[in-house]
């Protein structure tokens, strides 16, 4: 397979080169991904918090789904989200089918129950382990909720980067609300899938190189924000 | 100890914030075009649409899809304007008052690719019915679009003609890949299938392998592309004007001979064909 090492030099002549379009591309990648992780957190985060800390009847019922629903396959989310955004659809009237809005909402509703189901998980944990505390000291829900969100930054910190790596490895749901537009819906991923269905496989998997490029710059970003965080807390 | 608390109460908010910007700057002079992978995976759109974006200001964004997916789209008024290759299901599209009226824009033709080795022995023939007869006697692997495609409603017509039923052989012989023609091709030339596919893909297709084109020139393989444009009657959110000065420009003589100059190795992927009569009654 000399396709192999082919992708190999493309991605680091892509890379090195780095035209406009390509910069475009990866922009609006991170750009779709990194709000649809951020409008999670806004609904997830809380959601974890509230399941973590509260016991109401058919609580366990409902962890059971949002557990399962983790599992939602993107194209099935793209495929609810055309038909909800679709012109004829109940939400048509806002006009943002094939926009960079609609593969974010898409991307939002794909990643918000792992947000909740694995916040839920960290802060239950740390709940528990604080249970006597809270209980002796006699902690309103707020208080603690805001306490167990503060000690566990970091465990909440990689469920937000697995969060962003689910949507920014998908394709099914994007493609499908956002149309893989030139140059206006256009992300890593569809333009993967179009590079491979133009037979273009070096040029398709050199995109796949610069894509896991991106996460590993992400999470290399939120790594040294952690450790400067650590060393100003403790310095 | 609450920094972190803090920066990522930050993001969270640029994160918003860069959200609740996006709408904003759409395009103001935009179309959308409902349209197939061919004319897409081609590069013809890459080639033609740049002069029309120079000469009206019209950005025109491009959907590709399945013919039959595109058509659905377009159904619901997802598109202002239908360019597919379809001619019965464009009809159709119109006829049940979905579209405005019907052109022909361009044609070329499709051919049958499969492996060197040639087991059922069609490599050099023209007669696709004929062809497909023997590759369905020999049982040699065919790879089929199955998802309602252009391509794939043209290559069940010719199953119809050689008088084959491709559902019993489902699974057997015959693999539908419901997938696209680039997928297909992908897929077809990995299992040593023989595909129909349109000429325009075959050719801009890089991932060949040792496979040729087995039988063309058959009047059945022609292949024709349509446009037409959503009706605004029936979806009010079209956008009219816009939409028919892209279907004046390319059956004009700028749109068509934008389409003949289009190449690849010296080879013209699409011919234009619209009717100049038709022509002067739509602008």
């Amino acid at each position: 397979m000399q396709d192999f090492a082919e992708a190999f030099r493309l991605a680091f002549h892509l890379v090195s080169q780095m035209d406009d379009e390509l910069a475009a591309i990866i922009a609006l990648s991170l750009r779709v991904s990194l709000t649809a992780v951020a409008i999670s957190a806004l609904i997830g985060l809380p959601l974890g918090a509230l399941l973590a800390t509260t016991r109401f009847r058919g609580r366990g019922g409902l962890l059971v789904l949002v557990n399962a629903l983790m599992g939602l396959p993107p194209v099935v989310v793209g495929l609810l989200a055309y038909m909800m955004l679709s012109n004829a659809g109940p939400m048509g009237f806002l006009q943002l089918l094939y926009t960079p809005t609609a593969m974010i909402i898409a991307q939002a509703i794909l990643i918000t129950p792992i947000v909740t189901a694995l916040s839920r998980q960290v802060l239950e944990d740390l709940n528990t382990e604080y249970a006597e505390q809270f209980a002796s000291l006699s902690v309103p829900w707020a208080t603690r909720v805001g306490a167990l969100i503060v000690d566990a930054r970091y465990g909440l910190l990689t469920v937000l980067l697995a969060g962003f790596g689910r949507a920014v490895a998908e394709v099914g749901a994007v493609i499908i609300v956002g149309g893989n537009i030139a140059h206006l819906t256009r992300v890593m991923t569809t333009a993967i899938a179009l590079e491979t269905s133009k037979g273009d496989l070096a040029l398709a998997l050199a995109l796949g190189i610069v894509l896991l490029a991106i996460a590993l710059s992400v999470n290399a970003a939120v790594m040294s924000l952690r450790l400067t965080a650590e060393r100003t807390a403790h310095g | 100890m609450r920094n972190t608390v803090k920066l990522l109460a930050t993001a969270l908010t640029l994160g918003v914030a860069i959200a609740a910007t996006t709408p904003a700057q759409a395009e103001d002079k935009s179309i959308i075009v409902q349209s197939t992978t061919s004319t897409q995976n081609s590069g013809l759109f890459d080639h033609i649409l740049p002069m029309f974006e120079k000469a009206t200001g019209i950005k025109v964004n491009v959907v590709a899809v399945g013919t039959g997916q595109a058509i659905k789209n377009a159904q619901n008024c997802d598109g202002d304007v239908l360019f597919v290759h379809a001619k019965a299901a464009e009809e159709k599209f119109v006829a049940e008052g979905y579209g405005v009226k019907r052109y022909d824009v361009m044609y070329n033709d499709f051919v049958i690719v499969g492996p060197p080795a040639d087991a059922p022995g069609v490599a050099g023939s023209n007669d696709a019915a004929g062809s497909l007869k023997k590759i369905a006697d020999a049982k040699a692997t065919f790879a089929s679009r199955g998802d309602d495609s252009g391509t794939h409603k043209k290559e069940l017509s010719l199953w119809k003609a050689a008088g084959v039923d491709v559902k019993a052989a489902s699974v057997d012989w015959y693999r539908e890949t419901g997938s696209g023609m680039g997928a297909t091709l992908n897929t077809g030339v990995g299992m040593g299938a023989y595909v129909l596919t349109d000429r325009a893909t075959w050719i801009s297709f890089k991932n060949k392998g040792d496979f040729k084109i087995a039988v063309e020139g058959d009047k059945a393989l022609f292949n024709q592309y349509g446009i037409m444009q959503v009706k605004p009657e029936k979806c009010p959110n079209v956008k009219a004007a816009e939409g028919q000065s892209f279907i004046d420009w390319i059956l004009g003589a700028e749109g068509q001979n934008a389409i003949k100059s289009y190449k690849i190795d010296g080879q013209q992927l699409f011919f234009p064909n619209a009717d100049p009569g038709e022509m002067k009654q739509a602008g």
